[in-house]
């Protein structure tokens, strides 16, 4: 796995500090974890119950990583079958190497249609290359129309989690920020907007079907893009999808390379896997699939920019490419005790969870200090295995990943850490001899954690040793029985 | 080099160590539930559909027209979008009651945003997840007419209902649906991104009715 940074991202998240010193952080706030507790386990739990009405779960597990695997081992030749597909439906097809060059391919669609707003459908690959900026830069107003999208874009703040990226925010903030904010970028929010999610849902209706019967560009993305048939799939619950992909007349959909499927009976297994797993709902409200321009209905110019961005750089390493299987539900997320504590911030990508722990490093390399430490944001207790509906072997990669970010001399006082613990423990002289200190030590400190011991930086900056014992096992057992 | 040369490079470098054969697969599992039986299989639907918080009506196929009529007049609702295909007997049961919009004089969006409720057929129904697809066709009109008005009324005959996700993606790979735009449907529209908590009704039609033709 390479060291070198491989993805061209605007530098937004350059600076963003360490995993342990974000998560230090977000720890602090209260509300968050009031927010995010409730909200993991929740959805953990509906998800469990749907996915318990599917007698062949695992089978349908297995059928998934299949198809996704199928196209990613033969990428090459579904990508040139679903650009055949697209342009024989009436699609125009891009080709984008990194984040700049697809920012540069939208901003140019949008110019050349004279336009200065364009509405979004929520889409991870939209925020990974940080379309939003490009076009603001370049004057064109980008609105999100997803609901949580539109709560963070008015708050000027970042997603935390990929299904429910506002979940960080209450309903009294939300009501602050619609009424400080939505009269300053259309339709303000009514004068007498209470907090009841209701109400609240209502005033972006209001306030977003303005933005919706004016546009007339709209930016996608596509949960997936079928090589045989050239069908883009877009998964959604609002309704503001659906806005999008049908009313303007001129459509961006900016996909990933990975979201291939090979054929169109693929859709099966992935229909049952994606709603199952992501919002723990037997189906999600609509989906909306469209093959090219449709005659007399909805957008009359189809533009699919095929984003690769460090895809085909995980794609090269032979274990670490099915972390592009990865269908973007979020389940893992919701199952992992990491994240449920630290929330999405902390991971200083639009990718957060165990997922993100795996890709970003992959896709951005582990130069930066973030990318580095984000495969140690993980217990490794497999739970987000258990739950990806495309069998994603996360502790795995992030053991691999591990091992190379210390190859690389990142982590050096966990090493020295490690190969001191080596040496003490294979005596055991040297081990009673220790362990006295640290009970000496636990005599002096007495209750308190403690949570930095000196010269162990790196390693106890990220634990809370417990206090040590007044006495050891062995000093007992010499005490109580006589001989050690 | 140009991007997409550059990028198919890259791809295909990086699965070198790939020997397969591109296409056959392996023995994938093909998961399909089977149905229970067709009267079950309608009950799971007209079961799921309502769980969505969607309104289901089971009556015989030849009394279709009338509960239309009386499912617009019961909501106060005072005109409703057709697609131009919709069964004439609908449309003219429909016409009694309401003010009826043709497909063709529907106008722009900004037009059908002023229209109470659209009435259409549908192309399929999954009984395992309460989904109707419609595929665009002439008895469900283009997309906007299903999206923009806040009711939709849509009718689907017994023979159109599958019993699970597979059944539902084979048919609609098959004529005459191959190749249109589709919209799957389960409930209406939704949103639980503020603290979790679920509300009905966004941006697609608010309320949704499903009658079961049977």
């Amino acid at each position: 796995m390479s060291t070198l940074p491989v993805q061209q991202t605007s530098p937004t998240f350059v600076g963003m500090p360490s995993f342990p010193e974000a998560a230090r952080e977000a720890l602090a706030k209260t509300q968050q974890r009031d927010n995010l507790r409730n909200a993991t386990h929740t959805i953990r739990a509906k998800r469990a119950a749907v996915v318990a009405e599917v007698p062949e779960w695992e089978s349908l597990r297995v059928a998934g990583a299949d198809a996704k695997d199928e196209a990613l081992t033969h990428l090459g030749d579904y990508l040139e079958q679903l650009e055949a597909s697209l342009t024989a439906n009436g699609a125009t097809v891009h080709w984008a190497r990194d984040a700049d060059e697809a920012n540069a391919i939208v901003v140019e669609i949008a110019r050349a249609k004279g336009v200065d707003e364009v509405v979004k459908v929520k889409s991870m690959a939209t925020q990974e290359i940080e379309l939003n900026e490009a076009l603001e830069a370049a004057g064109i107003a980008a609105w999100e129309t997803d609901l949580a999208e539109l709560i963070v874009q008015l708050f000027g703040d970042r997603p935390s989690h990929i299904l429910v990226p506002a979940i960080h925010r209450n309903r009294t903030e939300i009501r602050d920020v619609f009424l400080r904010e939505m009269a300053k970028v259309g339709r303000p929010a009514p004068e007498d907007l209470t907090d009841e999610p209701a109400r609240l849902a209502e005033a972006a209706r209001l306030h977003l079907r303005e933005k919706f019967l004016r546009a007339r560009v709209a930016v996608s993305g596509a949960n997936f893009a079928v090589a045989d048939t050239g069908t883009l799939v877009v998964v959604e619950s609002e309704g503001n999808g659906r806005m999008c992909l049908t009313l303007p007349e001129t459509l961006i959909s900016v996909v990933g390379i990975e979201k291939v499927l090979p054929t169109w009976d693929d859709l099966a297994p992935m229909l049952q896997l994606l709603p199952r797993s992501s919002t723990g709902e037997r189906m999600n409200p609509y989906t909306t699939m469209w093959s090219g321009v449709h005659d007399g209905d909805g957008p009359q110019e189809v533009h699919v920019v095929l984003l690769d961005n460090g895809r085909s750089h995980v794609l090269a390493d032979t274990v670490g490419r099915q972390a592009l299987r990865c269908i973007r539900c979020s389940a893992c997320l919701n199952v992992c005790p990491v994240y449920e504590r630290t929330g999405g911030h902390a991971y200083g990508s639009v990718y957060p969870g165990p997922i993100g722990a795996v890709l970003n490093p992959q896709l951005r390399g582990t130069a930066s200090e973030v990318d580095q430490s984000l495969p140690y944001a993980s217990s490794l207790c497999g739970a987000c295995f258990d739950a990806c509906p495309v069998r994603i072997n996360i502790p795995e990669l992030l053991v691999e990943l591990r091992g190379a970010v210390a190859e690389q001399g990142g982590h050096r006082a966990e090493s020295a850490a490690m190969k001191a613990a080596a040496w003490v423990l294979s005596d055991p002289r040297r081990l009673a001899v220790a362990q006295r200190g640290a009970t000496t030590a636990g005599r002096l400190v007495g209750d308190r954690t403690v949570r930095r011991v000196p010269g162990l930086g790196a390693w106890t900056d990220a634990r809370d040793v417990p206090t040590p014992p007044k006495e050891t096992f062995r000093q007992w057992w010499a005490r109580e029985r006589g001989e050690s | 080099m140009s991007a997409r040369d550059e990028i198919l490079a890259r791809v295909r470098a990086a699965t070198a160590d790939v020997t397969t054969p591109v296409g056959p697969r392996g023995a994938t599992p093909v998961v399909e539930e089977t149905s229970p039986g067709p009267g079950r299989t309608l009950d799971l639907f007209a079961e799921n559909v309502a769980d969505y918080r969607a309104e289901v009506l089971r009556v015989p196929a030849d009394e279709v027209a009338s509960v239309l009529a009386s499912a617009l007049r019961g909501r106060g609702l005072g005109s409703v979008v057709v697609p131009s295909g919709l069964d004439e007997g609908w449309r003219a049961a429909l016409a009694e009651v309401v003010t009826v919009v043709g497909e063709g004089d529907a106008g722009s969006a900004a037009n059908l945003d002023r229209v109470d409720a659209v009435v259409t057929a549908s192309a399929v129904g999954i009984a395992s997840t309460g989904t109707i697809v419609l595929d665009h066709g002439p008895d469900q009109g283009r997309r906007e007419l299903t999206l923009v008005p806040d009711t939709h009324v849509c009718v689907i005959r017994a023979d159109q209902v599958v019993h699970d996700v597979p059944e539902a993606v084979n048919r609609l790979g098959g004529e005459p649906h191959r190749g249109r735009p589709l919209t799957w449907v389960s409930g209406p529209s939704a949103t639980s991104d503020i603290e979790l908590q679920r509300v009905e009704g966004v941006h697609g039609p608010r309320t949704l009715v499903v009658v079961l033709a049977e």
